[in-house]
């Protein structure tokens, strides 16, 4: 039997400074402005004004995920707006959304929403749009994946509900296998 | 006199630095600003709206206990409190005005869905929507 993952570990918020926050949440900022660029802990702790190790920890207690896993959140959600709003080809949608290359943002796109850009277009557009009158903003914020685990993770785990084994070992760097 | 919402209020870090960022960087005018110990009540008004008060509160004791407050000013710096939203004739334009006066902008003016769109945060984290009006 696979032991079950829901079990949450028992997490006692820690309190963080609010001025330090401040400065955290001028990293997501970035990232949110512009999730296509290139997004190193290194950027990232220099635009907050703390230390690499110190960045990761504290974004994470902060904003409840990896630094890297909210980029990747703010991508996809990207990427859904772009499919649903525009005609733009999906390898230019890739592209412009951050990633090197189209297979790693099928397969990404796929693992996180659970569908793959071409459904998703199809599905979505062929769908009434209700919600015309919220700001695009809230819609778009509304819509982004809700990401609890890393997506290797969420690979490994979907490998084990599906064959009852782990069997493959998924880098979490899809890059590295590249 | 007219029924309706009188006073919305924000967290603020501080109230001083507030009160210059919504005066000095948006151009809202003081409204009321009684200080009664260490409690200040201090609300700004836009302009163009008379009957409408933003308030500019520090989460404190005692209106607050010293935990809700700390956690309060921490979810203020996250940007964790809900959308505010200012109207303005041209989108651009105010973009380039608060810009030049040192408003630390999150999005450039976007057009989309007929509208001119950018986003600001205040100095303590609370994030607005600069919206065109229709």
């Amino acid at each position: 039997m696979i032991a079950s993952r829901s079990a949450m570990p028992k997490h006692d918020p820690v309190s963080q400074d609010p001025e330090l926050l401040r400065r955290l949440l001028r990293a997501k900022d970035r990232m949110d402005a512009a999730s296509e660029e290139e997004w190193p802990v290194e950027r990232l702790a220099s635009v907050s004004g703390v230390s690499e190790a110190h960045f990761s920890r504290s974004f994470k207690e902060a904003f409840g995920v990896p630094p890297h896993r909210y980029l990747l959140t703010r991508r996809i959600e990207r990427a859904k707006a772009l499919l649903r709003d525009t005609d733009t080809p999906i390898i230019d949608v890739a592209f412009q959304t951050g990633w090197q290359s189209l297979g790693t943002f099928g397969r990404t796109f796929r693992d996180v929403t659970g569908e793959s850009p071409t459904e998703l277009r199809e599905r979505e557009q062929a769908a009434a749009h209700a919600l015309d009158r919220v700001p695009h903003c809230f819609i778009s914020a509304a819509c982004r994946p809700d990401l609890k685990t890393a997506v290797s993770e969420k690979r490994r785990q979907e490998a084990v509900d599906k064959n009852g084994v782990n069997e493959t070992e998924i880098p979490s760097c899809p890059k590295a296998s590249e | 006199m007219s029924q309706g919402v009188g006073v919305v209020g924000l967290y603020v870090r501080d109230q001083d630095e507030a009160l210059q960022f919504y005066v000095e960087k948006l151009g809202f005018r003081v409204h009321t600003d009684a200080k009664n110990g260490d409690y200040r009540w201090l609300t700004v008004q836009h302009p163009e709206q008379p009957s409408f008060q933003l308030g500019l509160f520090k989460p404190q004791p005692p209106t607050i206990d010293a935990a809700t407050a700390q956690s309060m000013s921490e979810m203020v710096a996250k940007g964790a409190m809900p959308p505010l939203v200012l109207v303005v004739d041209d989108c651009r334009v105010a973009y380039e005005r608060m810009r030049a006066k040192g408003v630390e902008f999150t999005q450039e003016p976007v057009a989309r869905f007929g509208a001119v769109d950018a986003s600001f945060r205040d100095p303590s984290g609370n994030g607005w929507k600069l919206v065109e009006g229709r």
